[in-house]
């Protein structure tokens, strides 16, 4: 089956040995292919600058699995009772509840100044470049410089986990809050409400479940950064028993329950947020 | 022998409702039939028990002599090369330009390693752009497929169906989507398609008027029943009626 | 809005307050958290930070050792990120329910993502340690293993949205399995999937140097020995740095994903 027409040769482009090309060579392709050829090559230029003091590749694998089986397959306490594993868990529960609540009355007030439909633009720019600061200092560098001034204890903690919790919430509280139907804004505007009258008969009864919603996705993260800053901070909880048990009394066994505990209310905490992103958050949530 | 013969065919998806009930036709090469019936009347899942796109339940398809529900993994996509498919809303790989859209059609005659690393040779890629350049979009090729105009989507749709070299090509509802303008050079191209390069073509339609312009014969189906079957002349006023209910009657020639 | 709706969302929203309340003060007393005490400490604290996070000439001579360190930490995030990310791919192809080739394997990748994603990271790194020492694969392994987790969920996550209508179309012609998915399915959630591996690679630097501090290798080690060592000075420059890091690597990301989303 001959197909006759006289094609236009300008039209097909080629490379230079002379083959039809396909690909449009247009901007987005070239800036995929380019960031993943550069992710490669940073990847293999990664192993030259590692440092491989003491590794035994081979033993280490056998050992981490040998390890892994027994924790998982055999775990138990020795150092501690249930009790006091319970209340471990419970205290860091408590650390994530407090940064994430006292993160989300921050945030709300940050986010009305960051949000584009309710404040100056300059206004929101500080915001938004302010918290940009904060995100990039690791939460686990903000809770040891807490301690070195108010001591180690749950208020470093606390007051280290607030500055991403904030940064977190302000950026996602700003974003909902601009969704907010401008019409409604308006119509307020239109009746002479001040700022305040808007933002709470106006703001906050149409943001107020996405507001919710976001809280508690924080909570979820907060609560494995709680368990981390135990460990890394000494900030108390699970973690830092976590760390006792793998790191001074090198019992697998307690590591083991210990990890079970954490990863059964992760899942839990896990399961809920799923449920409240589908409901209220169809479209892909990012950070 | 006919080109396509359907005997006996019914397909349910739960088992209240029936979709297709007893379906018996035969195609014969080159003809340019028309499918019309009202929605839900089972024309999808009939076009897409022909390329076992949708299982076949009970009842036998035969394409070009094999027993479509019969094929194995590997013979039933060997079979599907030979049927193109036109669909309403194009299925397009958005991203993607043109030219590589109309290069999946070659997909079924490459190994899987040769697909995945796009290794076309020259000759079908060369193809390619005679095909756009016969449904004149060749200016076209390089661009992505999302930023083409529906109608030019859909020439993109059949230029891809086109270069399987098919025997049979199906098309589901392929102007349902586009307006008037459109719809008149899509129907052309495809009459074209039938009348030059003798591929017989099977087209869904609701538009009754346009199955009578284009269509040699057409089949009216009705909760799945096939209850008209001729050529488009006999197709009578009360045929229609009957195909479509009494009630729809002044919505069917819009 | 009639007066009944209104009456049960007034009713709503104080049980809300009340919840909120009252685990809040639950905490507060599990925890041993001072509100009044914590509130009072925050001007010292940043009087504390003001006066003595300060970059001094005598620290800066230490930025050669500071960025070697740092340099670790950054290579080591974007190796474990890329690699995971090819890992993830495939199970997230497994996982997905668009491109699953079986219920079973779908099991098992959703199962092992699961595993991954749920134990934290300083788990797995003080797990890790045991075994592999003080060195940087301790922390890469310890990245890999988390982020592997994350991003076959968000891979999996990038693939359902895919628009099934142009497999459907692949299939049509008769296209194998690996042809669909890697020219139907891939192309249309890569730039999704880049954005991905991109903001990981930004967490996986933070997340880095807290591993870092438990493992003992990059610039969470630096920084932890200068701390203990209470040179301040020094601390505020490592802090610095990473800050401008993460900065620079966001900046980046940010331009990228303008371009492909």
């Amino acid at each position: 089956m001959a197909v006759q027409t006289s094609i236009n040769p300008a039209v097909i482009k080629r490379t230079k040995s002379g083959k039809i090309n396909i690909k449009s060579g247009n901007k987005i392709d070239l800036v995929v292919k380019w960031t993943l050829w550069i992710l490669t090559l940073l990847t293999i230029l990664a192993f030259f600058f590692f440092n491989y003091t003491g590794l035994q590749i081979e033993r280490a694998f056998t050992e981490t699995l040998y390890n892994l089986r027994v924790m998982f397959l055999e775990p138990a306490l020795s150092h501690f009772s249930w009790a006091e594993a319970f209340y471990q868990v419970a205290v860091t529960l408590g650390l994530g509840v407090l940064a994430t609540i006292f993160g989300a009355i921050i945030a709300f007030f940050l986010a009305l100044m960051a949000a584009e439909n309710l404040s100056k633009p300059w206004l929101s720019k500080t915001v938004r470049i302010f918290v940009a600061f904060i995100r990039a200092v690791p939460t686990v560098l903000w809770v040891l410089i807490f301690a070195i001034a108010a001591g180690l204890g749950s208020e470093a903690a606390v007051l280290g986990m607030l500055f991403h919790s904030v940064a977190y919430l302000v950026k996602a509280f700003s974003e909902s809050i601009e969704e907010v139907d401008p019409g409604i804004l308006e119509a307020l505007r239109a009746t002479g409400s001040n700022w305040w009258h808007i933002v709470v008969h106006g703001v906050l009864p149409s943001t107020f479940t996405y507001l919710l919603s976001w809280t508690f996705l924080r909570f979820e993260i907060n609560f494995s950064v709680a368990v981390a800053m135990g460990a890394a901070a000494g900030a108390g909880g699970i973690g830092f028993e976590l760390f006792m048990a793998s790191g001074f009394y090198f019992d697998l066994r307690e590591v083991g329950l210990i990890t079970y505990l954490i990863l059964i209310i992760a899942i839990i905490l896990e399961f809920i947020s799923t449920k409240l992103k589908d409901r209220y958050f169809p479209s892909t949530v990012k950070n | 022998m006919p080109l396509l013969e359907v005997k006996e065919l019914n397909k349910s998806y739960n088992s209240e409702i029936q979709v297709l009930k007893n379906i018996e036709f035969s195609v014969g090469a080159g003809e340019f039939i028309s499918i019309i019936g009202p929605s839900g009347a089972g024309k999808s899942t009939l076009l897409r028990c022909i390329n076992r796109m949708v299982e076949i339940e009970t009842g036998c398809v035969f394409f070009d002599g094999k027993d479509v529900g019969a094929q194995n993994k590997k013979d039933l996509r060997r079979l599907r090369t030979n049927i193109g498919m036109i669909f309403q809303h194009y299925n397009l790989v958005p991203r993607l330009t043109v030219i590589e859209n109309v290069l999946h059609g070659r997909f079924g005659y490459k190994s899987t390693i040769g697909g995945v690393l796009g290794l076309f040779t020259e000759e079908e890629k060369q193809r390619a752009f005679d095909l756009l350049e016969k449904l004149g979009i060749a200016e076209q090729a390089y661009k992505r497929c999302d930023q083409l105009s529906g109608g030019q989507q859909q020439r993109v749709g059949i230029c891809r169906a086109l270069i399987q070299e098919p025997k049979l090509i199906l098309c589901d509802e392929p102007i349902a989507s586009l307006d008037p303008n459109s719809s008149k050079i899509i129907m052309d191209h495809l009459k074209q398609i039938s009348t030059e390069l003798g591929i017989t073509c099977i087209v869904n339609l609701h538009q009754v008027e346009v199955a009578k312009d284009y269509a040699h014969r057409i089949s009216g189906l009705k909760q799945g029943e096939v209850v008209f079957d001729g050529a488009s002349p006999l197709l009578s006023q009360d045929k229609i009626e009957h195909i479509y209910g009494m009630e729809t009657r002044e919505l069917i020639t819009v | 809005m009639n007066e009944k709706i209104m009456r049960k969302k007034k009713l709503q929203l104080t049980f809300v307050f009340l919840i909120i309340i009252a685990a809040t003060y639950l905490s507060s007393a599990v925890t041993e958290y001072n509100l009044f005490e914590s509130v009072a400490t925050i001007p010292a604290a940043f009087a504390w930070i003001f006066s003595n996070l300060i970059i001094t000439q005598e620290a800066l001579e230490r930025l050669p050792d500071i960025l070697e360190k740092l340099n670790e930490t950054i290579f080591m995030s974007i190796a474990a990120t890329t690699i995971a990310a090819v890992f993830s791919l495939f199970l997230a192809l497994m996982g997905s329910k668009t491109t699953k080739a079986n219920n079973i394997l779908s099991v098992i990748a959703r199962f092992v993502a699961s595993l991954s994603r749920n134990i934290p990271v300083v788990a797995w790194s003080l797990i890790l340690l045991i075994s592999f020492g003080q060195n940087s694969v301790t922390g890469f392994l310890a990245l890999f293993v988390a982020t592997l987790g994350f991003l076959t969920r968000a891979f999996i996550e990038s693939i359902d949205e895919a628009d099934q209508k142009s497999v459907e179309a692949l299939t049509a012609t008769g296209a194998t399995y690996f042809q669909i998915v890697s020219k139907a399915v891939i192309p249309q959630s890569l730039p999704q999937m880049i954005s991905w591996i991109l903001f990981m690679i930004e967490t996986n630097i933070r997340s880095a140097t807290l591993v870092g501090i438990l493992t003992g290798t990059g610039i969470g080690y630096m920084f932890d020995l200068y701390y203990k060592n209470l040179n301040y000075n020094i601390v505020a420059l490592i802090t610095l740095t990473i800050v401008v890091a993460v900065i620079a690597i966001e900046l980046i990301s940010t331009r990228i994903r303008k371009v492909i989303l």
